[in-house]
């Protein structure tokens, strides 16, 4: 039998795959989960009460269910949904990697709009009211006084947040994706070295998450200091 | 165009429960996992937050750090793979043994160690930043007046920080609630599993989904509650906690 060590080399470029798409999918569903929390964050601040409710209930919905529920539900109704959107005669197949994608923008982004809309509600009132009285139009406002603030607040709680996708993304497991986790997990037992591979795992995404972790620490503190 | 009769009719596969039964069975399990691993999470949360905020620098307060950082940065997923497929490799070959073929209940206490010790690395992080909120004059105070270190933590620091950190703890406790979900990659049987399972029978994907995600949500309720009402009741007059966001 193979060692550990001469299997892991020749899987190699495999896991690089897997890492990448692992990658790729936390990057991919940051940056749309951002996107669309942005809006959401914007409707619950909104003085609109209808609006606000409804982002409201959008991220209390997605705060209070399990990230593994929502795999399954949109893995499973997606397809239900789009036959009766486009009224086919048949589920619509959408596959466990669009699904994945999009379950991880929808379901992030309410965590998102939660750390913009307390980020914009960290300032100070007496910011928005010394705008005012020096006349700054609305746009301004934001854009020069409230804005440079509330994105220099919220920048590593947002990066922290993208750290823990980034971990969550391994729960895509259970889809039987191509993701990392996924790809060595089939590896060690397809070569009976499931041990070996899992500790791989779990040293591969400790790597990352504490760099990345280190980072979003280091530009907190440069933020603090920038600050005072 | 929604049926919800499926509900109190007797499940397939089953001896004669019907499929509401059966949901509330995995949410049974559910909140036992649930309850085992946050205690677990308290019980070892507290000590290596305490250990990390010890004043000299020494093997204690590197080794509560090692412990955190390794349990905040390996995916819960994983840890939970690494207690159930490789933990009974690397111990010796008996309690290896002992572990795969004579623990009772092997899915529930491995879910169990893994959910607590994962939950107990963000539980020591909030009582870390807890102690480090309170003002230095509380232990240069107590030091003065001839308390011991011991003391110090035990009668004047603890009892003030475990009250102002119920806010990010009922956070973690709604966190440790959802996470037991992914029991069902090691084959224990709880809410979203036996949602997926009825799914499967009965081809009423929408409904059962739509049950479970609301007995998902009043469970978080719930706990938010009573998180909130035990705060409540231990807080003490003038130490209100400043109102932390959710």
């Amino acid at each position: 039998m193979a060692s550990s060590w001469q299997v892991l080399l020749a899987a190699l470029p495999q896991l690089a795959e897997g890492l990448v798409f692992s990658v790729t999918l936390a990057a991919v569903s940051a940056i749309a989960g951002m996107l669309v929390g942005i809006p959401i964050a914007l409707a619950r601040i909104s003085g609109a009460r209808a609006l606000s409710a409804v982002a409201w209930a959008y991220v209390t919905l997605f705060r209070c269910v399990p990230l593994l529920l929502v795999i399954f539900w949109f893995y499973l109704l997606m397809p239900l949904l789009a036959q009766r959107v486009i009224g086919a005669r048949f589920p619509v197949p959408i596959g466990p990697v669009y699904s994945a994608f999009f379950t991880f923008m929808i379901f992030e982004a309410a965590y998102y709009s939660e750390i913009i809309r307390a980020g914009i509600q960290s300032v100070a009132r007496g910011q928005y009211e010394a705008g005012r009285a020096l006349c700054l139009s609305s746009v301004d406002l934001y854009r020069y006084v409230v804005l440079p603030q509330a994105i220099r607040r919220m920048l590593p709680i947002l990066l922290t947040q993208t750290v823990i996708l980034f971990q969550d993304t391994s729960l895509v497991y259970v889809l039987t994706l191509p993701d990392f986790v996924g790809v060595a997990a089939r590896l060690g037992q397809r070569e009976g070295q499931l041990p070996f591979f899992y500790i791989l795992i779990a040293v591969v995404f400790f790597a990352i998450s504490f760099a990345l972790s280190r980072a979003v620490r280091q530009l907190e503190l440069r933020g603090a200091a920038a600050a005072y | 165009m929604f049926d919800f009769s499926f509900l109190t009719a007797p499940a397939s596969l089953s001896f004669g429960e019907s499929n509401l039964e059966l949901i509330l069975s995995g949410w049974k399990a559910s909140v036992l996992a649930f309850l085992a691993a946050m205690a677990l999470a308290l019980l070892l949360g507290i000590p290596v937050g305490v250990f990390r905020t010890v004043p000299r620098p020494g093997l204690l307060r590197r080794a509560a750090g090692c412990f955190v950082e390794l349990f905040r940065n390996v995916p819960m997923l994983v840890q939970l793979f690494l207690w159930f497929f490789v933990l009974p490799e690397l111990l010796p070959r008996s309690a290896g043994n002992w572990l795969k073929r004579d623990l009772p209940d092997p899915e529930f206490w491995t879910l169990a160690a893994a959910l607590g010790f994962f939950m107990s690395a963000r539980v020591a992080e909030i009582v870390r930043a807890g102690l480090q909120s309170l003002p230095r004059g509380q232990r240069e105070a107590s030091l003065a007046i001839g308390f011991r270190e011991v003391h110090v933590y035990v009668l004047i620091l603890l009892p003030q920080v475990l009250r102002i950190v119920f806010p990010p703890l009922t956070t973690e406790f709604a966190n440790c609630f959802k996470a037991t979900a992914i029991g069902l990659t090691i084959g224990y049987i709880e809410l979203t599993q036996r949602t997926r399972e009825i799914s499967e029978q009965t081809f009423r994907t929408f409904e059962i989904f739509l049950v479970a995600t609301l007995v998902y949500m009043l469970s978080i309720f719930t706990i938010t509650m009573l998180l909130q009402a035990a705060e409540r009741a231990l807080r003490l007059p003038g130490l209100a906690p400043r109102t932390a966001g959710h």
